[in-house]
This record gives C-alpha cells, structure tokens and sequence, in this order.
C-alpha cells in the first residue's frame, strides 16, 4: 500500500461531516446530503431527510423505525463483507460490535486503505455481531472514553451487581436508566446470561426498538410493558430512558431504586450528579485500552481522533510515534450513553 | 477488601437511612473478624494511621503517570484520589484478597523509605473500586455519609442488641472490636465495663405543643432557659475527660481546654456554649469550633468555650440515673459547690409563680435572644432515648418572612422525583432596580399535597435546567418560618437563618408583596 499522497486529498471533513471526494459521499453527516454512508443507527450518526443512503439492513431498519419516512429518499443495504464500487472507490461494511448493525467503513482509494469505525467496542456483546479488525493506512476512531480513567467492567459482572442489589433491597423496585437503542438490549441479554429469569419490565419508549432486535431472533426472554402493569413491581427490574429517572413517571413505584447504565458511571461525581444509585458501568464505547489495542493492531501510520476526548488520546499517540490528529466534527457533543 | 469496597461504594450512593443500614447490617454478618473491626472503626471514630497519603501519592504519581494525561483525567474526575484509583493500571485478578488486617498490620510495622512501594504493591493487587476503598481508608475517615451513630445502630441491629448497650461498652474498646464482636454473636459475655469515661446514652426532650401545655401543672415541672449552644456529655474517670456530643462521638479533640481544665469523676450533661465576659455569644461563634480534630491558640482564644451543666448521671462513681431529677439537681449543685471547675457554670432553675407568669416569660424570650425554655418533670429519672412525658422543649414562636422562590432541587431518597429543595429570595435594590436576593434555603415543613403542587409550579415555570436544579420564575411567595436571623459574612446576603422551613404557600400573594432584606436584617438580635 502507497501513503505518499495525503489523506485529506481525498477524505476530508467538510460543514457537513467526514466527505470522501472520490466516492462523492459522506459518512454519518449531521446534515442533509446527497449521499450518505450510515455506520449506525443512533440518532447523531443517522440524521434524517439524506438523498440516498447506504447501510446495513439492520441500521436501515432502525433508521425507518426511528425516522420514518425522513430516514432517505433512496436506501440501499451493503451488507457486511460485500464490496461495492462507488465511482472512483471501493466500499465495504465490517461490524464494529457497537449496537445491532453497526459497521465499520472501509475505503480503498489508489492503493491506500481508510477505515472509518464509526462507534465500536471490544467488549462482549450478546445482541450484536463482534468488532472485526481490518488493517489500514488510516484509521478514523471514536474517542468517548479516551482518557486512561475510562476502563469498562465486563458487563456480565455489572449484572450480577443488579441482581445483587434485588437481594439486597428486595422490597424496592430497581429503576435502570438505559438508552432505548443497544444498551437496553445488551443489558437485558446479559441479565439473562446471569441467570435472571424473571419478566424485566420496560419503559413505552424502548418498546420499539426491543420488539426490532427480538424479531431479528435476539433471546431477550419475557420483557413486558410497565403500562400493562397494574403492580407497584416491588422488587422488580424495569428498565426506562434515562430522563425517566427520578421523574413522575417513576413515581408508580415501590421506592424505586435508580440505577444507570453507561460508561459515564465509573465516575462518582457524575453518579452523584444524576441521583444514581446504583451505577453499572456498561458501554458500548471502546475504552481506553481498546482505544490503543486497536488502533496498533490496525497497523495504521496514520490516525485522526474524531468526537470525544480527542487531546488525551492524540497526544498519547504522538508519543508512541504515531501521526495523530484531532479530527473537529461539528454535531458531535459529549456522547450520550 | 472486596467486601468492604462494596460496602463503601455503595454506601456513597445510597441516600436513605434504611438503605445504609440494610448494607452496614449485611456486611457486619458476612466480613470475617478483625476485619469488620476496623471497617467498623473506619466508620465511627476513624483508624489513627500514620501514613503520608497525600504525599506518597504525589511520589508514586510522578513516577508513573504522564503528567498530561494524569491532568486530563484528573479534570474530568475532578478528585485526585479517585483519579489515581481509576488510571492505575488493573493487574489480571488473582491472588489472594486483600484484608484490611493486613494493611493496618503493615503500616504499623513498615519503615518510612519502604512506605510507597507497600502502596504501590496494594493498589496493584486491587480493582477500581478497592483501590477507591483503599485510599478512603488509608486517608483516615471516609466520608460516606454515615455517622458513628448510624454505624453502632446498625451493628445493634445485625445482632439484634439495643444500641444502648453499645454505647455503654464503645469507649472502653479499640479497633478491631474483638470482645465486642465474639459478645454480640452470643459467644461471651460483654466486655467489662471500660476503666476509661465512657458515653451515656442521654436523654431527649419533645417538643411541647398546646394540648400538652393545657395539661400541664404548674408544681410538676422545673423550668429552664433553653440555650442555643450544642449538647455535650462530659464524662471523667481515672484523670482522664472526654467530650461526647449527642449522637455519642467523642469530640474531646476539639476543645482541649475543656478536656484539660475539667478534672472530675463525674458524668455530668450540659450546653457547650461559647461565652465571652460573661455573655453567650451567638451560634456562629461556637459553629466555627466545631467538627474539628485540632485547633490553634488563637481559636481557643476568639471563641472560648464553656460548659453550662443542667443534670449529672454519675458523680465520684456513684450512678445517678435512676434518682429523680430534683435529687440529681440536688447532687449536682452540691457537687459543683465544691469543685467549681472554672469554664462552667449551672443553667439556673427558673422561679415562677403561676402558669401565666411563665408564659409571659416564654413570650418575651424573642426580645431576650433566648431560644425558648426547658420543662423538665421533677421526679422524673434519667431516661436513655426520647420518653414521651419528662422533658419538654418549649422553643419560642417562630419568626416568619414571605420570601419568593428562586431555585429548586430535587430531592433524594423517596424524594428524589420531586423538586423538593428551596432557594428562597427577598427584595433587595442595586441602582434602584429592585431585584431578589437568595436568603436562605428550606426543604421541610410541607405537607405531601403542598410538595406536590410545589413540584408541579416548579415544572411549570422552569426558566432554566442546572442539572438537578431548576431556576423558577419569580412569582411563588413562601412563607418561611425561622426561628432567629444571624448576621454571616459567609452570605452574600448578609445574614443567615436559623432552621428555616416553609410554613405556608402564599398562592394569594404577589411576588412584589413580599419581604425586603432590610427587613430580615432589622430581625438580627444580640445576645444578652
């Protein structure tokens, strides 16, 4: 593979996102664009209303559940391993072990190789297809958790500290804040993993997306809806969005105890800050460690550091020897997890 | 150390009492001794270990981290300790636990050059949270929000004791507790009773409301003035006197001049007031005496404290509690005849002729800067805990100020759905632009309804979210009861109330209506 030519002759970030100029395409732009490759679902990567867009089947699907009629004009699925040609380049989707239908995108260009991950994970996830590795001359990372403090639990030990809790506090209802898209699933299918059999109760929001990845055949077990449930569900596990904790809604039941769900959790302050009781330290982030395994196993001479704690993992690179910028993309905040 | 950093994590996030006490209770039963010893004399009175924490850290720091990305993360933790607990590198598990005996054994025994690389060897055979739970417990008493009250409940609970019972053994005993843990299991008998002063469980006045007033006869009852100082037990026995506050702590520490003045085998209960010529100074001058392990020359000397007795359960080893309160009145006069130690003095009994006179007196305690009187049944004995119909705190009608409320907070535990914390303001002017300044903050003396109509106005009329806080807009008027307004530099708005809470929502009342600063500081006694 040649790296003469520089990267951002042909991959660039422009007002709209990350633009791939020989491809005439943009990854997971945050506005409205003719073409637009979508690593995932979540909401600040898939925006609405682009001309035409290219997925996975799966995150086509949660676009349209989610976006209806503004998830694109034109959708076209790439399912992962396929490559495709578009114009003077070649495409092709690789799971990134994110959420359900998460890819990573890889662009060869003239002999070089770009890899775009999107969000991804190393850690274990029983709802979605595992992180693959592809080696690169530039690889494009997310850096949420990029600073040496951010290092997940396995998620499995993380569920058995909810369970561990309901003996505790048998009488209280257990109220776990979870985003609706991934770590819902992710954490009711590890619960099951942990031998927890009981229904786990959801909020209407996460109904949705939950019936998705049950009818794509992810065992989830019994998840009834709190609305159908006329019981203050003492000692129970329900699960709701976030800013459902502490809320009215959260008032039917029995001395709810709140909990949250998120790599923020591991620290104290931000428990604190959001009332959490019981933080489980589960994400779908890379952390720290994964960050600088995976970016030496990629082999890539070339880094760019996109949303997240940019500075720490750019200047930990640099130092290893690496070419490493911070890659400023507008629409992307503090990744809520 | 698994266990104990379970417990102290979630301790920390566990807001209600009950919660706390359920995982004290369960981890009591399941940590092998001596370790619950000293996890428990963590949580009471703290372990005196001699080890540089602050210093070893910055060492080990500056060995081993990258200074920038140690300041990155630092920033987004925003502790240092907790930093250091997270970015340490985590070892693959294995090996054994690590026991708090262990720790506390080394550092008794390990020399000063070698006390970083014990550190260091520590933190890498622990996770995150056992290193947090470590330098909690290596930085002296971890703040968890459990006080040693709390902690000796529930022991008492986990062995089905009364905490009494505790409190009577706790200061003859050192960490890590054996005899009190084999006596509580039921394998011994209780540990002797201490050759050192040891805590009394006092006992608590009600407050009086009319009815009981009504009822009332005049003969039965000794009065007193009530003071607005702390409650303290002192305790002396074989030269040595220690100060207890109410909830049992030994607060000696903080006012070595009383504890190095009084020389007395007694138990006696009184006031801990600050007095200057003569006069008891007002609550913040004694404030800043408080919650402090050591104090300086010049502290003792701008807030010298005194002891203002009212009752003696014991004097020259002879147990006073069951005499009846006139008897140990008796003793206690005749007793402090004789010794007169110098920084006390007696609450004088007060002579009244008829009921009425003496309403007239608690009328007038406003003006006298007096927080109101004591009724205390003459032939009552001393009972531990708070029984129904002996002593009675008869405390001066509340002042009341309709303020406008500014912020709210949502609550915690049960509450933690309503927005039940509130920053109240009154009028101020800068420029002849009237505007409302934040004066105090209150979150009782509602009832459920109002909280919730509270709660829904809060909702509906947020200006602005700040996290948990809420800014509202200014048209809520409360009427806020408080029992004294003080001047404090530490508000910008000048003064400070006493136990404020919220008496009535005045939905009527327009906000423009309501109270005026100026007004609050007119409300600023001095003492007599």
């Amino acid at each position: 593979m040649c790296s003469s030519r520089p990267f951002d002759s042909w991959l660039r970030p422009d007002a709209r996102g990350l633009y791939c100029l020989p491809g005439d395409f943009h990854i997971d732009p945050h506005a409205p664009v003719a073409r637009a490759i979508i690593t995932h679902g979540h909401s600040d990567h898939a925006r609405p209303d682009h001309q035409a867009v290219l997925a996975t089947a799966d995150t086509i699907a949660i676009m349209k559940l989610r976006l209806g009629s503004a998830a694109g004009a034109q959708l076209q699925v790439l399912d992962y391993g396929e490559t495709l040609k578009m114009r003077d380049v070649t495409v092709r989707l690789v799971p990134a072990g994110h959420i359900l239908g998460s890819a990573q995108v890889v662009i060869e260009y003239e002999g070089q190789r770009a890899v775009i991950s999107g969000d991804y994970k190393r850690h274990a996830d029983p709802t979605c297809a595992a992180f693959e590795l592809v080696t690169c001359d530039l690889f494009i990372t997310e850096a949420t958790f990029g600073l040496p403090v951010y290092r997940h639990e396995p998620a499995l030990g993380e569920a058995r500290k909810l369970i561990a809790s309901l003996q505790d506090f048998p009488e209280r209802t257990h109220q776990i804040g979870v985003y609706g898209l991934g770590k819902c699933q992710r954490l009711i299918a590890t619960l099951r993993q942990a031998g927890y059999d009981r229904p786990i109760y959801l909020h209407g929001a996460l109904r949705a997306m939950t019936d998705y990845y049950i009818s794509r055949g992810v065992a989830l077990g019994d998840v009834p809806s709190v609305a159908d449930s006329k019981d203050k569900l003492s000692g129970e596990i329900v699960l709701s969005p976030p800013s459902a904790l502490g809320d009215r809604w959260s008032r039917r039941f029995a001395d709810p105890l709140a909990g949250f769900a998120s790599g923020w959790m591991r620290i104290r302050g931000r428990v604190r800050q959001r009332g959490v009781e019981l933080p489980l330290i589960i994400s779908d982030h890379c952390d720290w460690p994964e960050l600088l395994q995976t970016v030496a196993e990629t082999g890539a001479g070339e880094i760019w550091v996109t949303h997240g704690r940019e500075e720490a993992l750019v200047h930990e690179l640099t130092k290893r020897g690496l070419t490493a910028r911070a890659l400023a993309l507008v629409g992307r905040e503090d990744e809520a997890e | 150390m698994k266990a104990f950093a379970s417990l102290l994590d979630r301790l920390t996030f566990t807001p209600s009492r009950n919660g706390k006490l359920t995982l004290l209770r369960n981890y009591f039963h399941v940590a092998p001794d001596p370790d619950r010893g000293y996890a428990l004399a963590a949580l009471t009175d703290g372990l005196p270990l001699r080890f540089p924490l602050r210093k070893l850290l910055s060492e080990i720091g500056a060995a081993r981290f990258d200074p920038e990305l140690f300041r990155l993360s630092r920033h987004d933790v925003g502790d240092t300790a907790e930093t250091v607990a997270l970015i340490w590198p985590s070892m693959p598990a294995g090996g054994d636990d690590l026991y708090l005996s262990e720790i506390v054994t080394a550092i008794l025994s390990v020399e000063r050059g070698s006390q970083a690389s014990l550190l260091t060897q520590w933190l890498d055979r622990l996770d995150p949270i056992g290193r947090w739970a470590l330098l909690k417990f290596l930085g002296g008493a971890p703040r968890v929000g459990v006080s040693a009250r709390l902690a000796k409940q529930a022991l008492a609970d986990a062995f089905g004791r009364g905490i009494d019972e505790i409190e009577e053994v706790w200061h003859g005993l050192e960490p890590p507790y054996l005899p009190l843990f084999t006596w509580l299991e039921g394998k011994a008998e209780g540990p002797p009773p201490a050759a050192t002063p040891v805590f009394r469980p006092m006992m608590l006045s009600h407050a009086l409301d009319e009815a009981e007033w009504e009822a009332l006869s005049r003969d039965e009852f000794a009065i007193e003035w009530k003071w607005d100082g702390i409650r303290v037990q002192v305790a002396g026995k074989g030269g040595i006197t220690r100060l207890f506050s109410r909830s049992g702590d030994d607060i000696s520490l903080g006012f070595p001049e009383l504890a190095e003045q009084f020389n007395f085998e007694a138990v006696l209960d009184g006031e801990l007031l600050v007095v200057r010529d003569g006069a008891v100074a007002p609550f913040g001058d004694l404030q800043q005496r408080l919650n402090r392990r050591t104090v300086t020359r010049s502290m003792m000397s701008k807030n010298p404290v005194h002891v203002r007795f009212y009752d003696a359960l014991a004097i020259d080893g002879a147990d006073l509690r069951a005499l009846p309160f006139m008897q140990r009145r008796a003793r206690l006069e005749a007793w402090h005849r004789e010794h007169a130690p110098a920084r006390s003095d007696l609450s004088e009994l007060l002579e009244f002729v008829s009921k009425d006179e003496l309403r007239r007196r608690w009328e007038a305690t406003r003006e006298d800067g007096i927080e109101g009187l004591m009724l205390k049944r003459k032939d009552s004995a001393y009972l531990a805990g708070r029984p129904k119909g002996h002593w009675f705190k008869w405390k001066r009608a509340a002042l009341t100020a309709d303020c406008v409320l500014l912020y709210a907070q949502k609550g915690s535990g049960k509450r933690s759905s309503f927005y039940s914390d509130y920053t109240f303001g009154a009028w101020s002017e800068k420029d002849g632009t009237p505007y409302l300044m934040p004066v105090g903050k209150a979150y009782s003396g509602f009832t459920d309804a109002e909280l919730e109509q509270i709660d829904r106005f809060v909702r509906q009329n947020t200006i602005e979210r700040f996290g948990p806080v809420r800014s509202v807009t200014p048209k809520l008027v409360l009427e806020v009861a408080f029992d004294a307004v003080q001047a404090s530099s530490r508000h910008k708005s000048g003064i400070a109330m006493r136990f404020p809470r919220i008496a009535r929502i005045r939905w009527d009342k327009p906000a423009a209506e309501a109270d005026t600063l100026d007004g609050l500081k007119r409300l600023i006694v001095s003492r007599p």
